[in-house]
């Protein structure tokens, strides 16, 4: 079954999770955030795939969207500010059989993970990557971030964010060897649940921006994007995101997009006039990491003591 | 003396058979390239092979390539040849072979030469025809006699080119050639470690090769009045192997089971990974070259909480870089070992040479209170046992483990025992059984701090890990309570693991005037000093903690059987007398520092940061002046 392993779809007739299952602690993020909605979304998705809750492993780093490991019943790893990709890049380095994802903001990935974000989208290992962008830093109360439109009022630029955002969708689409770049708006389950279930039945590093509502310290980054959807391109096409109904009469805007063709992926992430939902660009053939770091994974005892004998050999007199 | 010597009428000191000695260190120095390290690794491993006591140690220029005929450019290689085993670099060198003269400044001013120094140097540069290189040639050969040097010229070049076109290439071998005969070694044993390392580039160029070390062998036979034998006197060694500090930690890696190693590459730690990145994955493991420092530290983090306790290795700097990461290892209690090739600091500091100034740094260096086990190898042969060593504690008590080397070990090459390999020393594979949801992830001892950990994968083991002050149930808690009584527990583990520990070996008498202490690199030339001074009487001894953190126990007990104890370290202390030094303002060496705070014991210190691996006769010296000081 696609998106399964075998011995997993063994005990899926044995044992039935339900959505409790893979829920944790009581969220606690503030009222009309959106980080409830993709939260909500992540169980759904782990439902409907029925993997065991012990098998799955959620990374963060730091900030409001990295306490979502907390709200999991699986395993987690609350890491450090900015280093979520690298841990989660090492727990599935010799374990392929962890499903692992991963929760990170526009300031844990775009900022001060910035040099890991260029590199895990290089590597390629197998994992969701969930960046849930608010264009703000909400931890520490209001400060600019990468993704700060250009006059936001912060903490830190009280008259005004002076520097142009950053675009995440170039950038990543820019990385060799990027395999997987879908957007979407939380406040769209229907269209962000689809989203995130192509991104988890894709092998290799799915990087799935979420726009994000943050109602306490940018609420008008978001506002007028609910308000007025069609500043919203909505991407279309058989190999995409697939969109309904509900969906289609949202976004009115749209556009057939074949997210196999990069090119037309990159000029619509450099148009800011739109801001496109849906999936940019899909390389499902692109080199995958874990098949470089799962080498020797079968090695038995006997066989490891012979390799180091063999290696010892060369320096032996 | 200066003599030439085309003409065979040498005038050097006649020898039909060769002179018996005990020991003699000899240098082969050259531009960048000039291939004067492959020339002295073979001289080393040939020795080795007839079961002398071999040491050597690259000289290593801090660029790759350095401009040709600079003092700064020196490159090449120190060997240390003794009937018996012999455990670090010695003093001055007793023979040294030279492609230029400018290199030969930079180890001057180092102190690498002595009075009497035989120094076989290529004339070629004489008849150069630039004028300016023919005067600095003729300058230095003056200088250098005016030094006390030995100067003989030699043309290697005239002689390398009756063989082949380019002498660069090839000159080594000839190098190779005059040294075996000069030291009587095996030529047979010769002619084989030379094919076997040219095997890939095919019997031509073996051929080549073994020519050039055979014109070198008769133009020494012929010209060269120098001959000796240092006989082997160790017996039968047994089974044995020869590397430098650094192949035997990776070595040590793929015999501990430990599946990852994380790296970014930094100078000396990086060649660690080099032998066995070609082959590692035979012994099912994986070397990640990472970003940064910070993801290798990241990475390895993430595969040891998955269950396959990964390694990452690194240098001074890459420490700084992996701070917050390391305290979350503590925090967090993921067994992980991390292995630090010391070089000089701080900062960028001396990214080639030696230096012990990480100790303090890898103990404090992260916010909070952060309980880690460090161990210190002080042999070459250590570094391959402390990583099977560093696996294991990691795991039993789930923490971190730091392994400090230095560049001394790291560059040293030395023959060592062969160890007999165990599958007991391998990771036991993961743990994927049911786990009882009753038990909380940290089921902390409330004796010893000890717990087991939940490996994602197991049923009812699903907790979060966090940095953040935790419960035993790994759930955040900013409570004081909390963060108290987690503190003790971590604590307490080290207490936990002091306790299995021995009181270090007393290398000496058991009481006596003066105690010197040691860790790391410097064991080999401080027990050599302390048996000098033992010869003349003095009553002397040493001892060498391999635990740094926890400390052996009893050191306070042993330190009150000594008139005086000092450490003597490669890391900076003021010295009292220095502008400005009294007992007040004066800051020890690292181990020092801790010694004094550990047992309240007036601990005494002499610390140098030359950058250099510790001489045993600079031991010498200083430990004769404290001696006679105490003694007055």
């Amino acid at each position: 079954m696609f998106g399964l392993k075998a011995d997993w779809s063994l005990e899926v007739f044995d044992r039935y999770f339900t959505l409790g299952d893979y829920a944790g602690g009581e969220a606690r993020w503030c009222p009309g955030c959106g980080d409830f909605a993709v939260l909500n979304t992540v169980h759904r998705v782990l439902h409907d795939a029925q993997l065991p809750p012990e098998r799955t492993v959620a990374v963060s780093g730091i900030g409001c969207s990295s306490r979502l490991p907390h709200y999991m019943g699986t395993y987690g790893f609350h890491g450090l500010h900015g280093r979520a990709l690298p841990i989660a890049s090492g727990i599935k380095s010799r374990r392929p059989d962890l499903d692992v994802w991963v929760a990170t903001g526009d300031g844990d990935c775009f900022s001060i993970g910035a040099g890991h974000w260029i590199h895990a989208i290089r590597y390629n290992v197998d994992m969701v990557v969930l960046v849930f962008d608010n264009a703000i830093y909400g931890l520490t109360k209001k400060q600019t971030s990468p993704t700060s439109p250009t006059g936001l009022s912060t903490n830190t630029h009280p008259k005004g964010a002076p520097l142009p955002a950053m675009n995440p969708l170039t950038i990543t689409l820019g990385i060799t060897n990027v395999s997987f770049v879908a957007q979407c708006v939380d406040w769209n389950p229907p269209h962000m649940y689809e989203t995130i279930k192509k991104a988890h039945k894709h092998r290799g590093t799915s990087f799935v921006r979420i726009i994000q509502r943050c109602p306490v310290f940018s609420p008008d980054v978001c506002k007028p994007l609910q308000e007025d959807s069609s500043r919203m391109l909505l991407l279309t096409h058989e190999n995409g995101i697939p969109a309904d109904d509900s969906v289609r009469r949202v976004f009115k805007e749209q556009r057939e997009h074949d997210p196999g063709d990069w090119a037309a992926a990159m000029s619509i992430a450099r148009d800011t006039s739109k801001i496109p939902i849906g999936l940019l660009y899909h390389d499902p053939d692109a080199p995958v990491y874990d098949d470089l770091s799962s080498r020797g994974l079968e090695a038995t005892g006997a066989e490891k003591i012979a390799a180091v004998n063999k290696a010892l050999d060369a320096f032996a007199i | 003396m200066t003599t030439k010597t085309p003409s065979g009428a040498s005038g050097m000191p006649e020898h039909r058979g060769a002179t018996l000695i005990k020991e003699h260190i000899v240098e082969v120095v050259s531009d960048s390239g000039e291939g004067a390290q492959k020339c002295g690794q073979t001289f080393g491993s040939i020795s080795g092979k007839m079961s002398n006591g071999v040491w050597t140690v690259e000289i290593i220029p801090a660029e790759i390539q350095p401009p040709a005929r600079s003092p700064a450019g020196a490159s090449g290689i120190r060997i240390r040849l003794a009937s018996k085993r012999v455990t670090n670099m010695g003093n001055e060198a007793d023979l040294v072979v030279a492609f230029n003269e400018q290199v030969l400044y930079s180890r001057i001013a180092s102190g690498a030469y002595k009075k009497g120094t035989i120094v076989l140097l290529e004339n070629k540069w004489a008849e150069d025809p630039q004028e300016s290189i023919r005067k600095q040639y003729a300058a230095a050969v003056k200088e250098f006699a005016e030094h006390g040097l030995v100067v003989h010229e030699v043309p290697m070049e005239l002689e390398c080119l009756k063989l082949v076109k380019d002498a660069r290439k090839g000159k080594n071998m000839f190098v190779l050639g005059m040294l075996c005969r000069i030291y009587s070694r095996d030529a047979d044993k010769a002619l084989s470690e030379i094919a076997a390392t040219f095997k890939r580039k095919g019997d031509k160029v073996i051929k080549v090769n073994h020519d050039l070390f055979q014109s070198g062998y008769d133009y020494a036979a012929s010209h060269v009045g120098y001959h000796w034998e240092i006989p082997a006197e160790q017996g039968d060694i047994g089974p044995t192997v020869v590397t430098n500090g650094n192949t035997a930690i990776g070595l040590g890696v793929m015999a501990s089971g430990m599946e990852v190693v994380s790296m970014y590459p930094i100078t000396p730690a990086t060649s660690a990974t080099h032998y066995i990145a070609d082959i590692f994955h035979q012994a099912g493991g994986f070397i990640h070259q990472a970003e940064d420092e910070i993801a290798a530290a990241a990475y390895a983090i993430g595969a040891s909480y998955a269950g396959k306790t990964a390694c990452t290795i690194t240098s001074g700097p890459g420490m700084a870089l992996k701070t917050e990461l390391m305290g979350l290892a503590v925090m967090a209690e993921i067994p992980l070992v991390i292995v630090d090739v010391q070089r000089g600091g701080p900062s960028t500091g001396l990214p080639t040479k030696v230096e012990q100034g990480d100790l303090l740094s890898t103990l404090h260096g992260m916010p909070g209170d952060a309980p880690k086990i460090i161990i210190a190898p002080a042999t070459i042969e250590e570094c391959f046992h402390f990583m099977i060593l560093a696996r294991k504690l990691a795991e039993a008590f789930r923490s971190p483990v730091f392994v400090l080397s230095d560049a001394n070990l790291a560059t040293g090459v030395q023959p060592w025992a062969r160890p007999v390999l165990s599958e007991e020393w391998l990771a036991a594979p993961i743990d994927q059984s049911a786990w009882d949801s009753n038990v909380p992830a940290y089921d902390w001892d409330e004796k010893t701090g000890l717990s087991q950990r939940p490996i994602p994968g197991q049923r009812g083991g699903e907790y979060v890990l966090t940095g953040l002050s935790h419960t035993n149930r790994s759930k955040v808690a900013y409570d004081s309570d909390t963060n108290q009584i987690s503190s003790e527990l971590r604590s307490r583990k080290l207490a936990a693991l002091a306790q299995t520990l021995k009181s270090p070996e007393i290398y000496g008498e058991e009481s006596g005037d003066l105690l010197v202490v040691g860790w790391g690199s410097t064991k080999g030339a401080i027990e050599e000093a302390v048996d000098l001074l033992r010869e003349k009487g003095h009553r002397v001894s040493s001892i060498h903690p391999r635990f740094l953190s926890p400390m052996e126990p009893g050191l306070k007990e042993i330190f009150s059987r000594f008139k005086r104890v000092m450490t003597v370290e490669i890391n900076y202390s003021d010295k009292l007398g220095d502008p400005l030094i009294t007992e007040e303002t004066r800051r020890y060496a690292q181990l020092a520092g801790l010694l004094r705070a550990k047992t309240l014991v007036d601990v005494d210190c002499w610390s140098v940061v030359y950058g250099h691996p510790m001489q045993p006769g600079l031991i010498y010296n200083e430990l004769e002046q404290r001696l006679h000081a105490l003694n007055k």
